[in-house]
């Protein structure tokens, strides 16, 4: 047993390779006590690190992997909300229909043309308000603050605020274009108009988040690049498309990524700008996105089953599109 | 040693600190109706504590029942939550009763859900036939929450008979007659006729329109149809049945003569419309006049009356239901009967202009009594009850109110918008056929 005791003892040490050298002569008690200290701390430094990663992956599996394997095995069944313990097996019927269900279609080209036509003017402005914040400024803390304040509203409040400036009877937008001479604009019912006015609310929303990223990643920009950019008889122009442009391509990168995840799950503008409080998203669907199509499907319609389904292929959709956008940084990143 | 000792101690505190994480993650999933009961049980030294989930204004604790209801039996102690909107409170009330957790004691329930509760729910419910008494509620309502193997899982608290409301003022400028009677027989019996006095009206309108929207008309003609939606077999039959087609085709048609002001009702823009005194007369079961009040001018007050419907028709009500799963549902039982029994709904409909789904209250001075601001002295507890008895039995489904917001919002909402009636009406069925589909 000791001896069994001791070469456990042993192995450790040698291992950790922080053991002291000890004195040989020592009573077995001691030798005991410390080969079985020392098995625990190699036991310690063996799994207290999984110990410690462990409520994440915990979390993960009960509140990410589970739904997600779940809702797998839900889209191949026809279930109600009503009882969703009650599954009736479909196979792949649930996917199969979605091929002609012209509802997910019109969702999935208004989650794309509202995604291009809130992202694009959006990270435009970004990049212009962070450069014109770049110069020295008074009171620039204020103008960052200020910016980041519609980051900081709930969507919620926000996108109540907007419908009332949208409304087509009594709206302040409205009643701002009759000045000028243009008619009322139905921003609920036309397709184009209730898009930009979805967009718009995004825009407002995410413009300022966007503009303080681009801003931190310019003030990283030595200014020795600037300076000798002037030498060289380089204009403010020059020196933006030329330094500034260049060094944050990395940070423009992880804009576009971030942005196009979050238009492909555009779900609470969209919900609360429909003034009918329905999830069609427009009398027509005219604004309906992805995000809000699956939830039409399951807690309004109660689905479960093809909620589930699109939920499956939203995803795949999305795994797609990562993969474009990784091959695109990827070229970017070798041709720089 | 002492080394030894203090990470020992150390551990013991990184444990104690961990476990107590655990302990606050595990609390923050336990079950917040427990937790709430628990708490009111112990403030209540001993008594038994009866949970209600409404949603809207139901009024019961407005109208002082509780505290009635808490002297006559001093043991209860009775707590509500309410959700504002039926769109937000119905599907968690659905996932509560299929997982059979987080319920209250005492549960309501709109009367566009409760063919689908009653027919997929009704095994975690309790029978109230027992606790409330047929004779004193409307038969129509008592049926409609009552299964096909004879249970009934709630008791009906109001109901929305309906009648038009129409500004006094108005109906003289375009020359119509203001006297409710003489309203009430220009269109007696028929829907189109009320389509024709709208056109009457129309050519002196003055930048008015005779209606609130398509939607309102739409709900009207509806809800005076035996048969709408579903048949008695409980077949999907909105497609092919004549009355929702010529219901549909008579709304286009006034929307297409630009009868009905295109807005979509309970929105903030039509809600400016009451406002502006925009049109001249509404369909409006007695809550519908409590929302006038709420969203009119002052200087609009007294110049409403109401008239009866062409047809008598049935819009909003609620039931309340008791979950089997509560701790005390035998006392919730009998508190959600007492609480629809005819005194108490004559009480509610005083003070929260409910229509008392219990004809006995009918006769009550509360009832016979009661005015409201917006119609002056006009008698409109006689008015509504009066409509409330020529009500028709109507054939209700599960997805009522899926079919009914496709019709409206995907349907004849379009015609307001300069869409043909039958590109509404494609649109309008396909729409409800992909929503319909499982």
């Amino acid at each position: 047993m000791t001896t069994g005791h001791d070469t456990a003892a042993a192995s450790p040490t040698k291992e950790g390779g922080a053991a002291p050298a000890r004195p040989p002569a020592e009573s077995a008690a001691e030798e005991r006590r410390r080969a079985r200290l020392s098995r625990r701390w190699q036991r310690d430094v063996r799994w207290s690190p999984y110990a410690f990663v462990s409520p994440f992956f915990l979390l993960f599996l009960a509140f990410g992997l589970f739904p997600l394997i779940y809702t797998g095995w839900a889209s191949l069944h026809q279930v109600e909300l009503t009882s969703p313990t009650d599954m009736n097996w479909v196979g792949f019927r649930n996917y199969t229909r979605i091929f002609d269900d012209d509802f997910f279609w019109n969702a999935a080209k208004n989650t794309l043309t509202i995604g291009i036509i809130s992202t694009v003017p959006q990270l435009l402005m970004a990049m212009g308000l962070a450069h014109i914040l770049n110069y020295k400024l008074r009171g620039s803390t204020f103008y960052r603050v200020a910016m980041l304040a519609p980051y900081a509203t709930s969507i919620a409040a926000a996108s109540l605020v907007f419908v009332l400036l949208f409304g087509r009877d009594y709206g302040m937008i409205n009643w701002a274009l009759n000045h000028v001479g243009i008619d009322n604009i139905d921003w609920q019912n036309d397709k184009w108009p209730s898009q930009i006015a979805v967009s718009s609310i995004v825009i407002w929303r995410w413009t300022g988040y966007n503009a303080l990223i681009y801003l931190a990643a310019m003030q990283a920009i030595p200014q020795d690049l600037y300076e000798s950019a002037a030498l060289d008889g380089a204009s403010r122009w020059q020196q933006f498309f030329h330094v500034t442009l260049p060094s944050l391509r990395p940070t423009i990168l992880f804009t576009v990524v971030v942005s196009t995840i979050g238009a492909s799950q555009l779900f609470g503008e969209p919900l609360l700008f429909d003034a009918n409080k329905g999830a069609s998203g427009g009398a027509q669907h005219q604004f309906q996105t992805l995000g809000l199509y699956l939830y039409e499907q399951g807690w309004v319609n109660q689905h479960l089953g093809r909620a589930s389904a699109i939920a499956w292929t939203m995803f795949l959709i999305l795994i797609v599109v990562g993969i474009v956008n990784y091959v695109i940084s990827r070229r970017l990143r070798a041709s720089s | 040693m002492r080394a030894r000792t203090r990470t020992a101690r150390r551990r013991v505190v990184v444990l104690a600190a961990v476990a107590s994480l655990g302990a606050g993650l595990l609390a923050g999933c336990a079950d917040d109706g427990n937790d709430d009961s628990n708490e009111s049980s112990g403030g209540g030294g001993g008594k038994t504590t009866i949970t209600l989930g409404l949603f809207g204004t139901a009024g019961f604790k407005e109208s002082g029942l509780y505290k009635e209801y808490e002297k006559l039996h001093p043991n209860i102690h009775i707590e509500q939550t309410v959700v504002e909107r039926n769109e937000n409170y119905y599907p968690a009330l659905i996932n509560h009763l299929t997982t059979n957790s987080g319920l209250q004691d005492i549960q309501m329930v709109e009367v566009g859900n409760i063919a689908e509760v009653v027919q997929t729910q009704s095994d975690k419910l309790l029978d109230l036939s027992k606790y409330g008494k047929e004779s004193d509620y409307l038969d129509w309502k008592w049926k409609q929450a009552t299964t096909s193997g004879g249970q009934t899982i709630g008791v009906g608290t109001d109901v929305g008979p309906m009648a038009i409301c129409y500004r006094t003022d108005l109906f003289k400028a375009a020359g119509l007659p203001t006297d409710r009677e003489e309203v009430g027989k220009l269109w007696a019996g028929s829907w189109d006729k009320l389509v024709d006095v709208g056109k009457q009206y129309q050519k002196k309108a003055k930048g008015t329109t005779f209606l609130d929207s398509p939607g309102g008309l739409l709900q009207a003609i509806l809800s005076s149809e035996t048969e709408r939606f579903y048949d008695s077999s409980g077949k999907v039959i909105y497609k092919t049945n004549p009355a929702v087609k010529s219901a549909f085709d008579l709304t286009a048609e006034a929307a297409e003569a630009g009868l009905v002001g295109n807005q979509t009702q309970f929105q903030p823009a039509w809600d400016t419309t009451i406002a502006n005194s925009k049109f001249a007369a509404m369909s409006c079961p007695p809550w519908m006049l409590g929302y006038i009040k709420g969203k009119s001018k002052a200087d609009a007050k007294g110049k409403w009356d109401v008239a009866q419907a062409p047809k008598s028709g049935n819009w909003g009500g609620s039931f309340l239901t008791v979950p089997k799963s509560g701790k005390n549902t035998e006392e919730a039982a009998k508190l959600a009967a007492w609480l629809t029994a005819p005194e108490q709904q004559a009480k509610l409909f005083a003070v929260q202009g409910s229509f008392p789904s219990t004809p006995a209250a009918y006769d009550s001075d509360a009832v016979k009594s009661a005015k409201n601001d917006m119609t002056g002295d006009a008698p409109i507890g006689t008015i509504f009850a009066e409509a409330a008895k020529n009500i028709p039995v109507q054939t209700i489904g599960p997805k009522d109110q899926i079919i009914q917001q496709g019709l409206t919002d995907n349907g004849v909402v379009l015609v307001t918008q300069g869409k043909s009636p039958k590109e509404a009406w494609d649109n309008a069925v396909k729409t409800i056929d992909n929503n319909l589909d499982q």
